[in-house]
């Protein structure tokens, strides 16, 4: 059971959630190149530029450790790197749990993701106006300063190793993809759940791409935002089990 | 009496006498000023919520900056609801997971959206307090007006992005100042290999003073001249131009490498005395059947080396003085045949001097490379695989640039292709 973390976070989005399923799965939690506690030497501008490069990642994570017929659960724009990375090694991942999918986050003729072109821009001048302030509070973690206990050990690994430039690519390569036509192409079976009032991913959002996805299962939690891994990991776990009780 | 002297000066200089002590309620009275009042009139705004977002209570400030009445907001509204939507986003994708991991955010730059719809540029702090079961239970948050702060942060931001624009400037300039110390095109010498390569030092910011050139200089004799004038930056630059074309200048009219090196030196004479050169400057024409007669001299700079088509490596040419610094300089012409399956490196001191953990590069280790390499090499693997091998030694982190030519005589089989590759 391979858990991908989506936009903003890294692998520690999952603390409240994976150890669930650590006795009847193996599993695995990484960090994308350029995030968390990866290598950022390995970073390439090209590859990460779109989303594909992340898919490259969970196709090699799952070559690396050899996994066939994995779960893969992926967080916001990981449901659509999973999609990648389904098709590319359909082998490796057997079935796919999506948490706040969205193809596309634009709107689009007929479509709606729920954003304009201008809060994607946004989002951008929020990233780089947080710079400054995000940075420097991270700063003396980083530096390996032990009097902040109120800082889990494991997140000196996490928010902070975030460069800035990464960060602005990783949003563009995910808030200007489109995937609305990978869905159908999806073999294996998927679970979606979607949050609710969750204004990244709206609720007709993920009623779309389970309408798209030939064999997935739509549930609807009661969790509010965008992070029910976070927000209501009992409830999150729950619809993860009883999806894959029914495989 | 001194001791009364001291104690008089301590009493008119020292601190006042404490007035008489009352406790805090008699202050607070004083100033009317209470705790709820202080809560709802502070300097800033605060902003209780459910861990959801929704706003259970807020104070007066935060109603007057926004325009909202009470009513409108508590119970009614998510604290992420009243931010510009990119940083809704941001607020969904970082600030709520690491409140919710850190139980606390800081100094979060945001907009918020006045009931009039103009946005109202913050910062916010937000702790997040668990319930008796470790759940979540309240996040307070308090909002300061950052319109200042704002404004010169956008000016930090906006500076940062000229310094970056500089920078890449400065990295053009630089590469375009580079370009003109090596060879507009590839060189080339017909029936002869020949290649160059340079690497700048560092991140490719600063111009270094490597150069060379390959070039005709009367009908079937080519110069090629490579040297290397000490230190970095404009300066160097600057005296790196005057040597590269004054020996292309001179070795268009004088046949002598010697007398080339000799009217280099007096040039940079005239332009500066506090910064030397030094060159290797050699004509190649061809002498009997492909074998190519090969005149050099050389100044201050390490002797090129001949390695044969069996793998035998030996230094042609003399040392001669560097140029530019001492008002003498003397350096002698020496003839050598090149034979067909010879190669001849000329190469800065950024390969040799190449650096890691004290220890040189060195010559030994630029010879055994040479020694290794499968005697088909042509020009242009010779030079690459020098050029490779000091920058890896270095790991990457070049601190002098390096230059290197490679002349490649070819064996009678070789012949054909490469005045076939010359003539391009």
């Amino acid at each position: 059971m391979v858990f991908a973390h989506g936009f903003g976070c890294d692998q520690h989005m999952w603390r409240f959630v994976a150890p669930a399923f650590e006795g009847a799965y193996r599993v695995v939690l990484f960090d994308y190149v350029g995030v968390g506690g990866s290598d950022l030497a390995a970073y390439d501008v090209d590859r990460y530029s779109s989303l594909d490069g992340y898919a490259s990642d969970v196709v090699e994570v799952c070559e690396a450790l050899e996994l066939t017929d994995a779960v893969f659960v992926g967080h916001s724009v990981s449901s659509m790197i999973g999609v990648l990375a389904a098709r590319r090694a359909p082998e490796r991942i057997g079935a796919l749990v999506m948490v706040g999918p969205s193809p596309r986050y634009i709107d689009d003729d007929g479509y709606v993701g729920g954003f304009e072109p201008d809060d994607i821009d946004g989002l951008l001048a929020s990233l780089e106006n947080n710079y400054l302030g995000w940075s420097s509070q991270m700063a003396p973690v980083i530096m390996g300063n032990p009097d902040r206990p109120e800082l889990g050990a494991e997140l000196t690994e996490s928010f902070c190793r975030t460069d800035p430039k990464i960060q602005a690519r990783f949003a563009r390569a995910t808030f200007l993809s489109d995937n609305r036509d990978d869905l159908v192409q999806v073999m294996a079976p998927t679970l979606v759940l979607q949050c609710s009032d969750d204004v990244i991913a709206p609720e007709a959002v993920g009623r779309f791409v389970h309408r798209q996805i030939p064999q997935s299962t739509f549930v609807q939690l009661r969790a509010t935002g965008h992070c029910p891994n976070l927000s209501a990991p009992q409830e999150t776990i729950d619809a993860i089990e009883g999806f894959l009780g029914s495989l | 009496m001194p001791s009364r002297a001291s104690s008089g000066a301590s009493s008119e200089h020292g601190p006042p006498r404490a007035a008489p002590r009352a406790d805090a309620a008699f202050y607070l009275a004083l100033v009317e000023d209470d705790p709820e009042e202080l809560y709802e009139h502070a300097p800033c705004a605060y902003l209780s919520s459910l861990p959801d977002g929704t706003i259970v209570k807020v104070n007066a400030t935060f109603l007057s900056w926004t325009g909202y009445d009470r009513d409108a907001v508590v119970g009614r509204r998510r604290f992420q609801e009243l931010l510009a939507s990119g940083d809704r986003i941001f607020y969904e994708t970082h600030f709520a997971p690491a409140l919710r991991m850190q139980g606390q955010v800081r100094e979060i730059a945001v907009e918020l959206v006045t009931r009039a719809g103009q946005r109202l540029p913050v910062l916010v702090n937000s702790v997040l307090e668990l319930g008796q079961d470790g759940a979540p239970h309240v996040v307070r948050t308090v909002i300061f007006d950052a319109r200042e702060r704002r404004s010169y942060e956008a000016e930090l931001v906006a500076a940062r992005r000229r310094a970056e624009e500089s920078e890449a400037r400065a990295r053009t300039l630089a590469a375009t100042l580079q370009s003109s110390f090596l060879p507009p095109q590839a060189p080339s010498i017909p029936g002869l290999d020949v290649a160059g390569a340079y690497r700048p030092s560092g991140d490719g910011t600063e111009v270094g003073g490597d150069f060379y050139d390959v070039f005709e200089t009367t009908a079937e004799t080519w110069g090629i001249v490579l040297g290397d004038v000490c230190g970095k930056g404009p300066a160097a630059a600057a005296m790196t131009a005057v040597a590269r074309y004054t020996i292309l200048a001179a070795g268009l009219r004088a046949a002598s490498p010697a007398a080339v090196l000799q009217t280099a030196h007096e040039a940079l004479l005239q332009h500066q005395r506090d910064r030397f050169c030094t060159a290797v400057y050699m004509t190649v024409q061809r002498s009997s059947g492909n074998a190519w007669t090969a005149t050099l001299a050389c100044a201050g700079h390490e002797r090129p080396l001949r390695i044969d088509a069996d793998g035998t490596v030996d230094r042609i040419g003399r040392f001669g003085r560097i140029l530019g610094m001492v008002s003498q300089h003397r350096s002698t012409d020496v003839s050598v045949l090149l034979r067909p399956g010879d190669r001849v490196v000329l190469y800065t001191d950024g390969v040799t001097e190449a650096r890691r953990d004290g220890e040189l590069f060195g010559s030994d280790r630029l010879i055994d490379l040479l020694v290794r390499m499968p005697a088909a090499s042509d020009a242009r693997q010779t030079a690459d695989a020098i050029v490779d091998a000091a920058v890896d030694f270095q790991d990457g982190r070049t601190v002098d640039d390096i230059a290197v030519v490679v002349l490649s005589v070819p064996g009678a089989e070789q012949l054909g292709s490469a005045v076939g590759a010359s003539s391009r």
